[in-house]
């Protein structure tokens, strides 16, 4: 009943293939932006902010960058955190040389040099699949680490080792560096994101798109049927690249402020990888659903026991939290392996035959 | 399996419901002051951090319970859990830099560094004591950061000074081999700028081994190559994990303990005796007392650990690490006090803690006073400097505790004050533009 498309006729090519043809859906749509826009902004907090709405749109955007290699390419990476840390080192690096340049231009800049890297190091996908590939990736994970420890040049010979980003602004508001209040950086972040997955979403249901669908699906069909395979499985790693760089830019340069080599480890690979997996392989909006599993609900959780006033240590709340999110997890790969994408799906699907389900 | 899917559908749901509905709650006690402690009891470094968390709360509480807070005004204390991860202590310094929070201990030097930048805009101190930042000690580049007593560059220059002492004077060190294995992180690097400095003045040679964080218990390839080196002394910058395990590897390989020379934060009881009956002889700084020879920690003990109100083992009570905590909020309290002194007010902000910690004086008197006579060397805190580099010690493992050998050794001020206050420069122009201190000195 409340999402039945009964009605709803298209009269033209370019109404049926609108990115959004179900009058619900373009209303859930700006709904969500408009939240997304106007009410988190007049009503969030500093806290709600910073550590909530804009690690969760950095995550989701790195998701989704993820999620086109894995999703919609069937080539599994366990390189993304080193791919991020890529961007944020380009972004730092190339700020601090041209330190008059816009900032923002520089973080989706820097998503290049990630594609480039992130190309070479898809090199081998075309000899070795599934899990093998997964070790190279691996392997460039790894290798990535190092530079970043290693290499001074990279973080300016800086005592600690980390990059720590230097005050920007842009049309006269500070937009990254302590000073930058929480919801400038939001904005910011929250344009990106938005802005990216828009363009994402397009590309997917275009000619390229379709093409990394087929190499998923069946390669050596695809091959014959012209597609190039080295062609579309190296843009597939250098376009995910590309999302997760501007991510792993956003990440230092909008949310943390400073960055060590540990930020861009292996567990953030797992991370962003585990959020792509519960979220839905194949589905942007999974991306975000993943992200904000994983994301905000260990830190949401935290809050519980103080607010309806148990006193327990923080340590405590600590594991407790682990077990919860640990638990939840198994529950849902069990119950629905393709993930919150698929369930929402359950879920329309039941919300438009309501009240009568056949 | 439809009852199943329904029923995730409806956890996925009330989860995002929830999700909508928690919103942390920024409660504000009027009167109390609040002390966040950002701890860290999980992970691969709660082996060390665990102490230094019951340390740091312990004092607190029982001033609650003794005093009843500082100047008639109740502690308000939480601790938020970081894992030693720089993200998490962020999250855990958002979550409650709203709540007028006086002070942040990050205990990790990667969470100091993401904290320094903020710490001036939103006007609350950092405390780190004995870690962190060296070139911070300048109080004019630094307002808002403090590490008193020492930094590690001093620490360093303690090490190299002692082993002088124990080659008959600086001069002999030429030529001398001296290995330097740190946990690979911004806390290990740290030191590293001053002892090559020193290296170069000396003419000794210095052989780095670098301990990945990943790796810390695995360290035989780096005690291998100092098996093949043969450095003449070994210094050591670890933490957590690390420092029983480079005991142990140090022991497997027979290296001459007495030569080996562990930071202060490579101190720890657990961590030597690790090593068994062979780690006899290994040596590490120290600048806070060891044992519950004090009445304050009697107190403590009596008050809060006997009182079930602490997670504290009543065993690990007075060891190095435990102590540490226990001085690191001797500092917080002094600082609160001395904040309420000049300003006059009872409940303080941030602000009011920077003039507290600013004009810090912890001399002899006021330590027994306090109950902790010859609990640490005399402190000071000046405007310009922040750190104060003030004397350590160090301490021998003599099998079943640490037992301190040497008299306070002065760190060579000299050489490591002017390199302190060039880093300090050079920190602000790398992050131009660095605000100019605009806060007056109070004293």
């Amino acid at each position: 009943m409340f999402y039945r498309e009964a009605g709803q006729f298209k009269t033209s090519y370019q109404s049926d293939q609108a990115m959004f043809p179900i009058l619900q859906d373009r209303i859930g749509m700006a709904v969500i932006l408009a939240v997304a826009f106007i009410v988190v902004p007049l009503t969030a907090n500093d806290f709600f902010l910073t550590s909530i709405m804009i690690p969760f749109l950095v995550f989701s955007l790195a998701a989704i960058g993820l999620n086109v290699l894995t999703g919609f390419c069937g080539q599994l990476s366990l390189g993304t955190g080193a791919f991020m840390g890529v961007g944020a080192y380009a972004a730092y690096k190339l700020t601090t040389i041209f330190p008059d340049v816009n900032v923002v231009l520089f973080v989706l800049i820097s998503g290049f040099f990630s594609a480039g890297i992130g190309a070479i190091f898809g090199l081998p996908s075309l000899r070795i699949k599934g899990l093998y590939l997964a070790v190279t990736t691996l392997a460039a994970q790894f290798f990535l680490e190092w530079c970043f420890i290693r290499i001074p040049w990279l973080y300016n010979d800086n005592a600690s080792g980390a990059i720590e980003v230097p005050k920007r602004e842009m049309f006269g508001v500070i937009v990254s560096g302590a000073e930058a209040t929480p919801l400038a950086r939001y904005f910011v972040v929250l344009g990106i994101t938005v802005f990216i997955a828009f363009l994402i979403a397009n590309v997917l249901r275009g000619r390229i798109g379709r093409s990394w669908m087929m190499i998923r699906d069946m390669d050596i069909a695809a091959e014959l049927m012209g597609i190039r395979p080295l062609q579309t499985k190296l843009m597939a790693f250098a376009v995910s690249s590309y999302i997760c760089g501007v991510a792993g830019a956003m990440m230092v340069f909008f949310w943390l402020n400073a960055a060590e080599p540990s930020s861009y480890s292996i567990n953030l690979s797992f991370q962003i990888l585990f959020m792509v997996i519960l979220g839905g392989l194949g589905s942007l909006s999974g991306a975000f659903l993943g992200a904000a599993f994983i994301w905000i609900l260990p830190v949401m959780l935290k809050f519980i026991p103080s607010a309806i006033g148990l006193e327990i240590g923080a340590e405590t709340v600590e594991h407790l939290t682990f077990m919860v999110v640990g638990g939840l997890i198994i529950f849902f790969l069990i119950v629905e392996p393709h993930g919150f994408a698929r369930l929402w799906q359950i879920a329309k699907q039941k919300l438009r035959v309501w009240p009568f389900p056949y | 399996m439809k009852h199943l899917k329904t029923l995730a559908l409806g956890t996925a749901v009330a989860l995002g419901v929830s999700l909508g509905g928690v919103t942390p709650q920024v409660a504000q006690a009027e009167d109390a002051n609040y002390v966040p402690l950002l701890t860290y009891r999980t992970g691969p470094f709660a082996g060390s951090g665990i102490h230094i968390a019951n340390g740091m709360a312990d004092y607190l509480h029982m001033l609650n319970e003794r005093d009843g807070g500082i100047g008639g005004v109740k502690l308000a204390i939480e601790e938020c859990e970081t894992g030693y991860n720089a993200q998490k202590g962020v999250e855990c310094y958002e979550a409650t830099k709203g709540k007028n929070a006086l002070v942040y201990n990050p205990y990790s030097t990667g969470i100091t560094l993401q904290l320094i930048p903020k710490a001036s805009v939103d006007k609350i101190p950092v405390l780190s004591m004995g870690y962190g930042l060296s070139a911070a000690a300048d109080g004019n580049t630094f307002p808002w950061v403090f590490n008193v007593p020492d930094t590690y560059w001093d620490g360093a220059s303690v090490v190299i000074k002692y082993i002088g002492q124990q080659e008959g004077g600086l001069e002999n060190l030429k030529g001398k081999k001296i290995g330097y294995i740190f946990l690979d992180a911004g806390y290990g690097r740290e030191p590293i700028p001053l002892l090559e400095q020193l290296a170069e003045k000396h003419g000794f040679e210095l052989l780095k081994y670098a301990v990945p964080g990943k790796e810390m218990q695995n360290q035989s390839s780096q005690w291998l190559n100092v098996r093949r080196d043969r450095p003449d002394y070994m210094i050591m910058w670890g933490w957590g994990a690390m420092n029983p395990t480079a005991i142990k590897e140090a022991v497997k390989i027979r290296y001459p303990m007495d030569k080996f020379i562990g930071v202060w934060w490579s101190a720890g009881e657990d961590d030597a005796a690790a090593g068994g009956a062979q780690a006899k002889g290994y040596k590490a700084l120290n600048f806070s007392g060891v044992g519950m020879d004090f009445p304050a920690l009697q107190d403590i003990k009596k008050l809060v650990v006997d009182a079930g109100k602490s997670p504290t083992d009543v065993e690990s009570m007075g060891g190095t690490l435990y102590n540490r905590g226990v001085l690191n909020s001797v500092i917080i309290a002094e600082g609160i006090r001395a904040a309420q002194e000049k300003t006059g007010k009872k409940v303080i902000t941030g602000e009011d803690m920077r003039i507290g910690l600013e004009s810090l004086n912890l001399d002899e008197a006021r330590l027994a006073e306090i109950g902790l006579a010859g609990f640490a060397h005399p402190m000071k805190v000046t405007c310009e400097d922040h750190s104060g580099s003030h004397p350590v010690f160090i301490q021998e493992w003599d099998g079943e505790k640490f037992v301190k050998v040497t008299d306070w050794i002065e760190p060579m001020t000299d050489t490591v004050r002017p390199l302190l206050e060039a880093a300090a420069k050079e920190y602000a122009e790398k992050n131009a533009p660095w605000p100019e201190r605009t806060e007056p000195c109070a004293n």
